[in-house]
């Protein structure tokens, strides 16, 4: 049996730290892994649980990502819990298998610690990995700090295994303003966690010799199709379960997470919506914007990236005149992949607010106080006169002259 | 417990419980059946196989059908190695929670695949999972060439021979590069059993393959795997051509225990001449045209020399 770790009722753990600990009070049967920045700590210190004998799984470091990967769909398929953490380059080469996973309905825990993706090179946070999986078929959680992170870490388990959804699950965080910052978390103690975790129960595993399985069959154009489409299926039919899930954790924590998660948005006229660590300072600056210069501001935020919220999106933006998505990562000739999900929500609804897409953050890029407060300023104009100042696309915080596009 | 299963003759081995179900999609005279149910029929523990992408894979799994009455994966052209040995690191820390079904049950953990996904797109991964010493055996069925794509010329692919991708043609012999030695390559890796085996020497390579699921850590197993398709050769002689390989030394049969200890299995009574071997193929048809005179000799040349070379090793054993 694995040590217990003596936790205390307030912890001073970062983002990787923390979910390091969820991994570990999971009890992950086996984490196979590749380390690279900035999710390398979430590696190392389960490898400091594994040789302080605080796990009693096997921990398989492998030569790359892809083969992280590959070795979390081989175990998972052979039946138990399975996890591991990447970033960045290392999710972009573990993309082909991404996909194998979902598709095989297997329920691995990834945990992604958001960094932008090269060229150039750059080992500091944006979204582009996260954004790189939306099609993979998996639950795409998100969390805005180091709490978030481990409790959301804990939930994946419960929500990706639960018999009726059997899909991967990622739980996002932001590379070093999350991973490396160092906060106070309030976690479960060891029992507690793993009760609600819950044991693993195995379905189609191959370690069944009663009844064999075959895994990863080959489909052409007679079943491809519904294959996938059972898939997606599958990933919507989550959203009931995540809910419940959510549910659960709140009556044993007493914090409340929603698949959307909506700020001051009862009269709010103007809404940010955002992902990641921008959610917590647009929090503030929106307060800071309703004292001061008395603009009814409010912020959005999916939880969920995928299934992506759009009843919930459209609901909480029903009532505003201007939005602003914050997109954080190259929009690659679009608007944005937040934009795009937000305005689709919107525009199947009673509601057209005036939207802005605003591009920002990219490769660890600071997105401040001042910049934030601007955005909502912007907003306010445009809700105030009914026409969009400037173009529909622009960029925060760049050098040189102001950039935008789309009419 | 496992327990090395007698098989005393043809007879047996044919009329042994068979998990390779026979109803797959390989070509006539595809010699990988005969290698992969050999492999399934040499032993009654339990069996997870992974293959990786390839001609036994989608020949053997098309939805709704499987061929493998044994729990198998597939997952992609390059990480068969990598799948088995996240299912054998599951078994063992599935046996030390005791959370397996049945955790008495033995269990031999087996991954195959082409000298495609072995030689060039997986060898990191088979690399990495033999560097790692989980306990499982690969086998590569090497045929020389991606054959499931039409016949493009792998790391594998012998000199001179003709592929789509490196074809004989006016100013061309072929592959122009020799076959990379990945038995030698695997030893060095230190892994504790590589070998090379050949169907057509069925006792042979039913010794190897029980020494391989009876070894403890990484096995690497390499076997000959003729290709009527694209070797082009009547299907029915699939096992004449692969004695031509065998008896002309250009496909040796040895295990190297340890990475050190290199032991030659099968000595042909009367060596033949290579262009035997390669007259007997469309693939080499064109070295026979008279410019090509000389490929024909450097070919006797790089055999000779080869075997000569594991001669040594096995004497010298180091």
């Amino acid at each position: 049996m694995a040590e217990k770790w003596d936790i205390q009722e307030v912890e001073v753990w970062d983002g990787n730290f923390a979910a390091a600990q969820a991994l570990r009070q999971a009890q992950v049967d086996v984490v196979s892994a590749y380390p690279i920045t900035p999710s390398t700590p979430i590696v190392e210190g389960y490898g400091k649980f594994m040789a302080d004998g605080y796990v009693d799984g096997e921990f398989v470091m492998v030569e790359s990502e892809h083969a992280a990967m590959s070795g979390c769909v081989g175990a998972a398929a052979a039946g138990g819990r399975v996890a591991t953490a990447t970033s960045s380059q290392g999710f972009a080469l573990m993309v082909e298998v991404l996909y194998q996973a979902s598709g095989m309905r297997l329920p691995i825990v990834l945990t992604v610690v958001n960094r932008a993706l090269a060229s150039p090179l750059n080992v500091r946070g944006d979204h582009g990995d996260m954004y790189l999986g939306r099609d993979s078929g998996w639950i795409q959680l998100d969390a805005f700090n180091a709490q978030e992170a481990y409790d959301l870490t804990l939930m994946a388990f419960k929500i990706g295994e639960n018999h009726s959804v059997r899909l991967p699950v990622m739980v996002h965080q932001d590379g070093f303003i999350t991973s490396h910052t160092a906060q106070n978390v309030h976690p479960l103690k060891d029992d507690e966690a793993y009760a609600f975790v819950g044991e693993y129960q195995p379905v189609d595993e191959m370690l069944d010799f009663t009844r064999p399985v075959t895994y990863g069959a080959q489909t052409e154009e007679d079943w491809h199709f519904e294959h996938k489409a059972k898939q997606h299926k599958a990933l919507l039919d989550s959203r009931p379960v995540i809910d419940a899930v959510f549910d659960e954790f709140e009556k044993l924590t007493g914090r409340k997470y929603n698949r959307v998660e909506s700020y001051m948005m009862d009269d709010a006229d103007v809404a940010i919506v955002a992902l990641g660590t921008t959610v917590e300072t647009a929090r503030l600056v929106a307060e800071e914007m309703r004292e001061t210069e008395g603009i009814k501001a409010g912020v959005v935020a999916p939880r969920c990236f995928r299934p992506f919220p759009f009843d919930n999106v459209r609901e909480a933006l029903k009532n505003t005149k201007a939005v602003a998505c914050m997109d954080r990562s190259s929009p690659g000739g679009a608007l944005g992949a937040l934009y795009n999900e937000v305005a689709a929500a919107l525009y199947t609804g009673d509601n057209h607010p005036l939207m802005t897409g605003y591009i920002y953050g990219l490769g660890g890029r600071d997105l401040t106080v001042d910049a934030l407060k601007d955005i909502y300023r912007e907003l306010n104009e445009n809700a105030k006169t009914g026409k969009r100042a400037g173009k529909i696309q622009q960029f925060v915080s760049l050098r040189g002259p102001k950039l935008e596009y789309f009419e | 417990m496992s327990t090395i299963k007698k098989i005393r003759n043809l007879k047996e081995l044919s009329t042994a419980n068979d998990r390779f179900e026979g109803a797959h999609l390989l070509c006539p005279g595809c010699a990988h059946s005969i290698i992969v149910r050999e492999l399934m029929n040499c032993t009654d523990d339990n069996l997870v196989i992974s293959s990786n992408t390839g001609c036994l894979e989608v020949c053997t799994a098309v939805y709704p059908y499987t061929s493998w009455d044994t729990s198998w994966i597939h997952i992609g052209f390059e990480n068969a190695a990598t799948s088995i040995s996240g299912a054998e690191a599951m078994y063992k820390a599935r046996k030390r929670k005791g959370t397996l079904k049945d955790p008495d049950a033995p269990v031999k953990f087996v991954a195959f695949g082409g000298d495609g996904s072995t030689y060039d797109i997986g060898f990191q991964w088979l690399s990495g999972a033999v560097e790692r010493g989980h306990d499982f055996t690969y086998i590569c069925l090497d045929n020389e060439v991606y054959a499931n794509t039409g016949g493009q010329r792998s790391g594998s692919t012998p000199f001179g021979s003709s592929t789509t991708t490196a074809p004989a043609g006016r100013v061309s012999y072929g592959k122009k590069q020799m076959k990379k030695d990945l038995v030698g390559i695997m030893a060095a890796h230190g892994a504790p059993y590589v070998a090379q085996m050949a169907p057509n020497k069925w006792k042979d390579m039913l010794k190897k393959m029980q020494t391989a699921l009876t070894t403890e850590g990484p096995v690497f197993l390499n076997a000959i795997s003729a290709c009527t398709t694209e070797w082009k050769f009547d299907p029915k002689d699939t096992i004449s051509i692969t004695d031509l390989a065998t008896d002309s030394l250009v496909f040796p049969l040895y295990e190297i225990v340890n990475g050190k200890e290199l032991n030659i299995t099968y000595r042909p009574k009367n060596v033949i001449p290579v262009k035997d071997y390669l007259g007997a193929q469309g693939r080499f048809r064109h070295l026979f045209k008279p410019e090509n005179a000389h490929i024909l000799e450097q070919w006797q040349k790089n055999v000779d020399a080869q075997w000569e070379y594991l001669q040594r090793r096995e004497e010298a054993r180091v």
